[in-house]
């Protein structure tokens, strides 16, 4: 049994995402594509309407032209403090961890997909068909990761399997965990920074000091998900932030 | 109304047995026409078992849609034998007597037609008992009693026993009669069925007291069922075009407004098939009208509000969904269809009594409404999941594919096929409600008008 006081775990994860520095490089996408074993969207996949991406980068189009300007916008799981995905799944596959993060658990998904419909940011992905990869890709499968099979939900993780190793060699070397010793796949491909991940319980760590700055927003915040995922607004030449993206 | 022949007892069931005596000409080609479209929806249901659901059209962000708008039609099919047989039954309307056990029966069977839906189409359908049992099979976790998902398999099973049990009782009397008719092993099955019913007052005491209490206990669930039904979408705050209050009355008159239509459709079709003209009789049809006009209105108000509620706030969102839903090709069809067969046809039909009377029209009319019901839940639900949120990034749409309108067809022909094996073996009219009606009705004289008069069967 565990007691009250072991569920409080040292550690709340979080990611803080300065969409000012995102470029659109799609980078986070790939590394992303190559960690968790997603299944390839492939032509035939995306003319089904059933591309996977735990992370994607949303493009938008601001201004009229001849004065437009693209606007990019990472999304990925919000591993919200309170996830609408989490109560109607009727299996208890999805649910809240004690380090902040919505995990999903492949074992006990049925597949009713309802929480695909309960999540506002549309980052659940559901595998309609048993997922193949070509000859050449399946030695670059990542073992640390499982491979899911037909019928079940998956979403971005926090790349949970880099969590639990960071913290494991940090126990067997004997020293404290430090800010940065633990990155996703994304944010360790992200070629500007735009993508920061860290542990907010730690009040110098870089996500907690990003926490505090005045461009802080959260997506769709009018429906108080209480996301762990953090935004930092663009700001313009002008010197002005443009809004939140609700 | 009109004037109703005086049926001596061995007329009645001369004419009601008609089927389960003899076996009507049409009868075992139609039921083999229908296996034949019943096997044909299971090998579909196996090849989606054996390949996966990417055979449906579903996609994403539209992860549910022509499955659980199917699931959501049967039962509010449902509500049919309810509200024939528990609403009418403690108000004591008169006229419900003949149809009380089709509708019951069409309450039995298209909640079990109702339940494979949801069950199909799950990602991995052989793990469904984790989600429907209220047991953990040593995996330490219950089913989460959060998730309307589980609220669902109780409302529905509750339902669905309830409605057995008041069949059944309903069914003694009459099965006594059989057992008294027939020979071999069918009067063995008709004496075990009918739990050794001799017709003495206290047995008829006993059954009457149970239909009574089963009518009193089933009129919760007459709210509940569609309620919870429609709280699978009202609970979901991401989506605009389902999170919303009005839904559980909303899903709950409609749920009665395709019920009875259905009853209706179901009445035509045994007045044809049986010629049972002396038993549900143009008066039947009338009344059942009368109750329907005031259903669709009610009905029509609430989907008004439903409206009004989701563009009053005039977010982005809710006005692009609607926009799709009511604006855009092929929706728009949908739902100009929706309206006019769901109310701007059949409903001013029916105040014009020579249509309520008209036997051919009233079975077209109900049809129509029924094909409107169905299009209601589906614009209720495709474009809802189409339009979540402001990310248009992730807006995208639905196809449906073969195999799912294979396995719409499938539903049809499987409630029919069962309808009529169930006619093969137990009377659809009730026998004793009959003659109990032909003891209750005494003519009187109005003037120079004899009409047929009926005493209420309490005090």
């Amino acid at each position: 049994m565990v007691t009250a006081a072991e569920r409080v775990s040292s550690h709340k994860w979080g990611m803080v995402v300065d969409v000012d520095r995102c470029t659109g490089c799609q980078a986070c996408v790939m590394a992303c594509q190559a960690e968790n074993n997603i299944p390839l969207s492939t032509e035939d996949i995306y003319r089904q309407k059933r591309t996977f991406a735990w992370i994607r980068v949303e493009r938008y189009w601001y201004g009229d032209f001849p004065d437009v300007k693209a606007r990019f916008i990472p999304i990925m799981c919000q591993h919200c403090e309170n996830a609408p995905c989490e109560p109607v799944c009727p299996v208890f596959a999805t649910y809240h961890n004690t380090e902040g993060m919505n995990v999903q658990i492949y074992n006990r998904c049925v597949g009713t997909r309802y929480c695909a419909n309960g999540c506002p940011y549309n980052v659940r992905f559901f595998n309609y068909w048993e997922p193949v990869w070509p000859v050449s890709l399946r030695n670059q499968l990542n073992p640390d990761v499982t491979v899911r099979s037909r019928g079940i939900m998956e979403k971005c993780s926090f790349c949970v399997q880099r969590i639990r190793r960071g913290v494991r060699e940090a126990a067997r070397d004997g020293h404290d965990l430090q800010d940065g010793d633990i990155g996703t796949a994304c944010t360790d491909a992200c070629p500007t920074n735009a993508l920061v991940f860290g542990d907010y319980n730690d009040e110098n760590s870089r996500v907690s000091i990003m926490a505090k700055d005045d461009r802080k927003y959260t997506l769709l915040d009018a429906l108080n998900t209480d996301p762990n995922v953090l935004y930092l607004a663009q700001v313009d030449a002008t010197g002005g932030a443009i809004g939140g993206h609700d | 109304m009109q004037q109703r022949r005086i049926l001596d007892e061995f007329t009645v069931n001369h004419e009601l047995l008609r089927g389960n005596l003899a076996t009507p000409k049409w009868w075992l080609p139609t039921v083999l026409g229908l296996l034949v479209v019943v096997l044909f929806g299971f090998t579909l249901m196996g090849i989606m078992f054996n390949r996966g659901l990417g055979v449906t059209g579903l996609s994403r962000p539209v992860y549910w849609g022509l499955f659980i708008t199917t699931f959501v039609f049967w039962v509010g099919i449902s509500h049919a034998g309810i509200m024939i047989s528990a609403i009418l039954r403690l108000t004591q309307a008169e006229w419900r007597r003949p149809v009380t056990r089709a509708a019951e029966l069409l309450t039995v069977f298209s909640l079990l037609t109702a339940l494979f839906f949801p069950l199909i189409h799950a990602g991995r359908p052989w793990r469904i008992f984790y989600w429907i049992t209220p047991y953990d099979f040593a995996r330490g976790i219950f089913p989460n009693a959060r998730s309307p998902l589980v609220w669902d398999p109780f409302a529905i099973g509750t339902y669905l026993t309830g409605s057995t049990l008041f069949l059944y009782v309903a069914l003694l009397p009459d099965l006594g009669v059989l057992r008294d008719r027939t020979t071999g092993w069918k009067r063995s099955f008709y004496t075990v069925a009918s739990l050794g019913w001799r017709g003495n007052p206290r047995q008829w005491r006993l059954q009457t007291v149970a239909g009574i209490l089963l009518s009193a206990l089933m009129l919760p669930i007459f709210v509940s069922v569609h309620s919870i039904v429609s709280w699978d979408f009202a609970v979901t705050p991401a989506v605009e075009g389902w999170h919303s209050t009005v839904f559980a009355p909303y899903f709950v008159v409609g749920a009665v407004h395709s019920g009875v239509s259905a009853v209706v459709t179901m009445m035509a079709l045994m007045r044809w098939l049986w010629g049972w003209d002396n038993y549900i009789r143009p008066e039947h049809f009338d009344a059942l009208a009368r109750l329907l006009i005031v259903v669709a209105c009610a009905w029509l108000a609430l989907t008004f509000a439903e409206l009004i509620f989701g563009v009053y706030s005039l977010e982005a969102p809710e006005r692009a969904l609607r926009e799709m839903q009511m604006f855009e090709w092929p929706w728009n069809l949908l739902f100009i269809i929706f309206f006019l067969t769901g109310f701007a046809i059949p409903v001013p039909l029916w105040f014009f009594k020579r249509v309520r009377n008209n036997i051919a029209m009233m079975f077209w009319t109900s049809i129509l409404v029924n094909i409107g019901m169905w299009l209601e839940r589906f614009l209720i639900i495709v474009p809802g999941l189409s339009r979540k949120q402001p990310f248009v990034f992730t807006w995208d749409s639905y196809q449906v594919s073969p195999l799912e309108w294979g396995l719409l067809l499938w539903s049809f022909a499987w409630v029919m096929m069962l309808m009529l094996l169930f006619s093969k073996f137990f009377p659809l009219i009730p026998l004793f409600e009959t003659k109990e009606s032909q003891v209750f009705t005494t003519d009187v004289q109005i003037g120079r008008v004899t009409m047929p008069a009926v005493i209420r069967e309490l005090d």
